[in-house]
């Protein structure tokens, strides 16, 4: 709070995580231009230019004050929500499943929105919600149903992926808010009764399959079981030095599937080894920590809500995503924040990153 | 669960949220090290495991066919070696026009509508990179063809490789086997993907197969980095092969050769063997097939051609063949009745016949031998003779004898079977018809009839070991020192006897005095036999259908003084001795003087319409020609058909009733001559009624 270093302070702090999300961000470039056999294009290229394009949203983000975000919270989760039901109808008039509306210069998922969007309505809900009510069923209901509306139209489209993490963003801000932990214990133990029913209803045969996969991945090495046993096989035969960039054989004899977006872990630790693995761990965990710590370091309950749900939502991408190559998760369709070739994760986490850089701007300048 | 309403205010949230906050950072730090972790347990711990699956992945191994070991002739000369190939194969999945392609290749390929079909049959069952063979043995120019146009033929590969090649073709066939891809069954049992390779084969039959092994050699391998679909990046590294180990016979080669063709157009088999080692100096079969065109599998011409030939070409007439050896077993009677003390200057008189009970069995001279002793018991083959003094002699000492000599023996050679036949006791009767064995079962077995069965192998070793007096054993694979027989305990003078009367056969008032070897200072001893198929009542024996004529048989050795090679010729339905006893003067002509015996045989083989490889050439063209693509398919495999070709072999050749005068005593008997075959039992058994009472010995 000492005011007089403060534009010394605003242009040094960015940098503890600008530094080492841009470096993650040109690694990930080194390791797509590797697996595009040496070239910038299509991938290593359009992966920096989006970083930098969405750098520049997130620090425009950083600019907006509290109050807009609060005032926006809920009209842009609404916003949201519109598109998703947009996209539910014009899939259904389409004839199949389609997640995203072609805006016509971009293809825009409105389920990757909804991710950012969910921490911020529950942030907001718990602001204005009475301290006291908390503990109360006025505290749990509107925040599930909050959560319950998006999760199942993500669920609809299917992408089970998507729903879960929307669901885990949710719950996220709601255990921070500080709901009696009874209750999620007990919706824990509801899940695990309802888990095993809705696997054999609700699933899709091809989820199911990938759920079945996960659990015995050798028992069908050329059907499904294929992504997980080619993900090890490119992980473990990187060892701890790699086999050097531009040499995996993984990705190159495209033995890898998807390996510029899902499995963009795998096709790095191939070439990089161990040592690359380490590297990608340390700047999530270092992007992590400055994430808890502008949390726990915010002025007030709703940007300390936000900044808790948004790096939440980060870890969750990082964590299912790195299980899910590692073999200890099964297959679903999430990419790895910041190395994954895509522009709509990109553009969900940086705007995670930019609502993080808005608090720790809220809190500087108090 | 009311514990009293705990009073929620900003302070106790802002507590909570720190507490909860510093819980889900460290529930995800223990994520980040169980990652880190886990990361460290497959790239570190199982680095290995997972480096062999991504080498597995990247680099697919092809492997290069070895050349197949030669099977050598006793001299080193090839029966069987490799030829330079050029090859031709198709891999399905990069086929981008399927159609036009495969027409295109049979264009210029020169492919018959018949050979069109097999592809296509072939192509609709192939899958994958397998690559399907198209056409092997390929000229330069066809080759040539399909190669300079291979950028405009995606899909299709010429290839170089090693064929097999028989340089003698059918004269080997039965001896040394065939090739031909391993079939579904065979890569069960092996599971080696050498197996699957295109352009390798594996012994099939004969020596191929139970040599296979060493004949295989080891595969050279071409490594090449390849894509997840299958498609070539670079080539890494090429290993040859290394080649099989050749083998060696103890076969003469031009001798195995000569003798097959000598067979000319009769269905039999010659077997000659070296007096001194045992050494099987040839052992031919004909017909024969050529095992040349086997190892690519058969056509359907091919295989009509085979199946329809009441000669049974897949049968090998040496191991499997079993017949009754006729008078040929006259000089083992006589070495028996010898060694019981018979003195060889008595005699008996032969007016046609004589009475035995209450039958006549007559010589097959009916007008009589007048007096006969042993000797001319054996040059003329006078069946009464023996009719008379087996009786006194008895059946056991006669039996023993052909034991000692080879007969019903089974003999240690790398073959897949042998069908060895019967040497009949009273105690083998008892124990396999529970009849008694009475006198009239022994005057059969004296003159080689009855129960009496033996392949020519047999044969040859008896001959072998009349001629040198040692306890030779029939030997096919060369190499190693020569075996030192032991002596068989016969009296020199007893087979110097048997030696002079078979050279009397031969050279004096014998039955074979057309036998005479056309080579100065060489004589041979002989001796001749003649085996009834059916009874008077159905046939002479020495016309008619061929089915029913008589089997020709002829044993011999030379030089009759000092034996060197002993030899054993089969002529199936030859209508008598006849036709055995010139084939075996030609061949053993030939070991002595070979431009001579050539010189017989091309004159010979003039009036044949050629060589058995020429006369087959005629005889597919008239086959194509009249059936066309209308031959029914081969059946699954050759292999298969020709062990069935052998295990009917053991049908019974028992010789029947003939001019019996008097009726059986024992109507109803079955015939059964298999006892020691290794063949299972053949269906039932001739309905013949009696074995031979009443026996007529037919030699000249």
């Amino acid at each position: 709070m000492s005011r007089s270093i403060v534009p010394e302070a605003i242009a040094r702090q960015p940098w503890r995580v600008f530094l080492p999300l841009t470096a993650l961000v040109l690694f990930g470039g080194a390791v797509l231009y590797s697996a595009a056999g040496g070239h910038l294009r299509p991938w290593a290229l359009t992966h920096v230019i989006r970083f930098a394009v969405f750098m520049v949203m997130a620090l425009v983000i950083a600019r907006v004050r509290r109050e807009l975000f609060q005032t926006l919270a809920y009209p842009i989760y609404g916003g949201v929500l519109v598109l998703l039901v947009l996209v539910e109808l014009i899939g259904g008039i389409g004839g199949g499943s389609q997640r995203w509306l072609n805006l016509g210069f971009m293809t825009l998922q409105p389920s990757e929105l909804m991710k950012p969007a969910i921490v911020l309505a529950l942030a907001r809900f718990f602001e204005s919600l009475p301290a006291a009510m908390t503990a109360s069923w006025r505290g749990l209901i509107p925040a599930l149903g909050l959560v319950g509306v998006p999760a199942a139209l993500v669920m609809l489209q299917p992408d089970l992926g998507t729903a879960l993490a929307i669901c885990f963003g949710g719950f996220v801000v709601m255990f921070l808010a500080g709901l009696p932990l009874r209750w999620f214990i007990g919706g824990g133990a509801v899940a695990a009764v309802i888990a095993p029913i809705a696997f054999f209803t609700l699933l899709h045969d091809y989820q199911r399959n990938r759920v079945l996969t996960f659990l015995d991945p050798e028992s069908d090495p050329l059907g499904t079981g294929y992504h997980i046993t080619q993900s090890k096989i490119a992980i473990g035969s990187g060892g701890f030095f790699g086999k050097g960039f531009g040499n995996g054989s993984q990705s190159h004899l495209e033995y890898l599937p998807e390996a510029h977006t899902d499995f963009v872990f795998a096709t790095m630790a191939e070439e990089w080894g161990m040592l690359g693995g380490i590297f990608v761990l340390l700047v999530f965990a270092v992007i992590m920590h400055w994430g808890w710590q502008t949390a726990r370091s915010a002025p007030d309950r709703f940007s300390q809500l936000l900044a808790g749900g948004m790096t939440a939502t980060v870890f969750f991408y990082v964590a299912i995503n790195l299980m899910m190559v590692m073999g200890l998760a099964p297959v679903v369709g999430i990419p790895l924040p910041f190395l994954s070739h895509g522009g709509s994760s990109m553009m969900t986490n940086m705007i995670c990153i930019g609502t993080i850089l808005a608090v720790r701007q809220w809190q500087l300048r108090r | 669960m009311g514990i009293g309403k705990k009073h929620v205010s900003h302070g106790t949230l802002r507590n909570s949220f720190d507490r909860r906050s510093v819980v889900l950072g460290s529930v995800q730090g223990g994520i980040g090290v169980l990652l880190a972790a886990r990361m460290g347990w497959i790239a570190v711990a199982q680095n290995q495991k997972y480096e062999l699956e991504a080498e597995s992945n990247r680099v697919n191994l092809t492997l290069i066919p070895p050349r197949r070991g030669w099977v050598l002739d006793r001299n080193g000369h090839p029966l069987a070696s490799n030829r330079a190939d050029f090859r031709v194969d198709i891999i399905p999945e990069r086929l981008v026009d399927s159609d036009a392609t495969t027409k295109l290749v049979g264009q210029l390929l020169q492919l018959t509508a018949v050979e069109m079909r097999d592809l296509e049959d072939k192509l609709d069952k192939a899958h994958g990179f397998q690559p399907v063979e198209v056409k092997s043995g390929l000229d330069w120019e066809q080759f040539a063809a399909i190669s300079v146009r291979t950028p405009d033929l995606p899909g299709v590969v010429p290839q170089r490789g090693f064929s097999r090649y028989y340089p003698t073709g059918p004269s080997v066939g039965h001896l040394i086997g065939y090739v031909g891809a391993a079939n579904a069954e065979e890569y069960q049992e092996e599971r080696n993907p050498l197996l699957v390779t295109p352009g390798f084969k594996i012994g099939k039959d004969g020596l191929e197969k139970q040599f296979d092994k060493q004949l295989r050699g080891a595969p050279g391998a071409r490594r090449v980095e390849v894509t997840a679909s299958g498609r070539i990046v670079r080539d890494l590294e090429t290993r040859e092969d290394t080649p099989g180990q050749p083998i060696r016979l103890t076969i003469d080669g031009p001798l195995q050769d000569y003798a097959a063709r000598r067979l000319g157009v009769e269905s039999g088999a010659v077997v000659v063997m070296d007096c001194h080692t045992g050494d099987i100096l040839c052992m031919a079969s004909m017909p024969s097939f050529d095992p040349n065109s086997f190892s690519d599998g058969i056509g359907r011409i091919e295989w009509k051609m085979l199946s329809d030939d009441d000669h049974v070409p897949l049968r090998n007439k040496v191991l499997r063949g079993l017949y009754p050896p006729g008078s040929t077993v006259k000089p083992m009677v006589s070495l028996a009745f010898l060694e019981a003390g018979l003195d060889p200057g008595e005699s008996v008189g032969c007016g046609g016949g004589l009475r035995v009970g209450n039958r006549v069995f007559h010589c097959w001279n009916r007008r009589g031998h007048g007096t006969t002793d042993m000797a001319k018991g054996i040059y003329q083959s006078c069946d009464v003779y023996f009719y008379h003094f087996a009786q006194k002699i008895g059946m056991d000492r006669i039996a023993a004898m052909a034991k000692r000599l080879g007969l019903g023996a089974e003999f240690p050679l790398p073959v897949a079977g042998q069908s060895y036949g019967t040497v009949p006791t009273p105690d083998w009767k008892k124990r396999k018809y529970g009849k008694d064995w009475a006198v009239f079962d022994t005057v059969n077995a004296t003159i080689g009839q009855g129960y009496m069965l033996v392949n020519p192998l047999q044969q040859a070793v008896m001959a072998s070991r009349i001629a040198s007096g040692l306890e030779l054993m029939p030997r096919l694979m060369g190499g190693g020192r020569d075996p030192r027989p032991r002596s068989l305990g016969i009296s020199k003078e007893h087979l110097d006897f048997v030696h002079a009367a078979m050279s009397e056969v031969v050279n004096g008032r014998g039955t074979a005095g057309r036998a005479r070897l056309p080579v100065p200072d060489v004589l041979m001893a002989g001796k001749t036999g003649t085996a009834q198929v059916v009874g008077l009542n159905i046939g002479r024996g020495k016309g008619g259908l061929w089915k029913h004529r008589d089997h020709g048989h002829f044993i011999a050795f030379a030089p009759f003084d000092k034996p060197r090679y002993a030899c054993a010729v089969v002529i199936e339905h030859g209508g008598g001795s006849g036709a055995a006893y010139p084939v075996a003067r030609d061949v053993m002509t030939y070991l002595f003087d070979p431009a001579k015996a050539m010189e017989v045989l091309h004159g010979m083989e003039a009036s044949w319409g050629g060589t058995p490889q020429q006369r087959m050439a005629a005889r597919y063209a008239v086959y194509a020609s009249q059936y066309g693509g209308s031959a029914p398919p081969v059946a699954d495999d050759a292999a298969e058909q020709r062990a069935q070709a052998n295990e009917t072999a053991v049908e019974p050749v028992q010789p029947i009733v003939r001019g019996a005068e008097s009726p059986p005593p024992e109507p109803g008997v079955a015939v059964q001559p298999a006892d020691g075959n290794a063949a299972p039992a053949s269906p039932a058994p001739a309905p013949s009624p009696v074995p031979a009472a009443a026996m007529r010995d037919p030699a000249e």
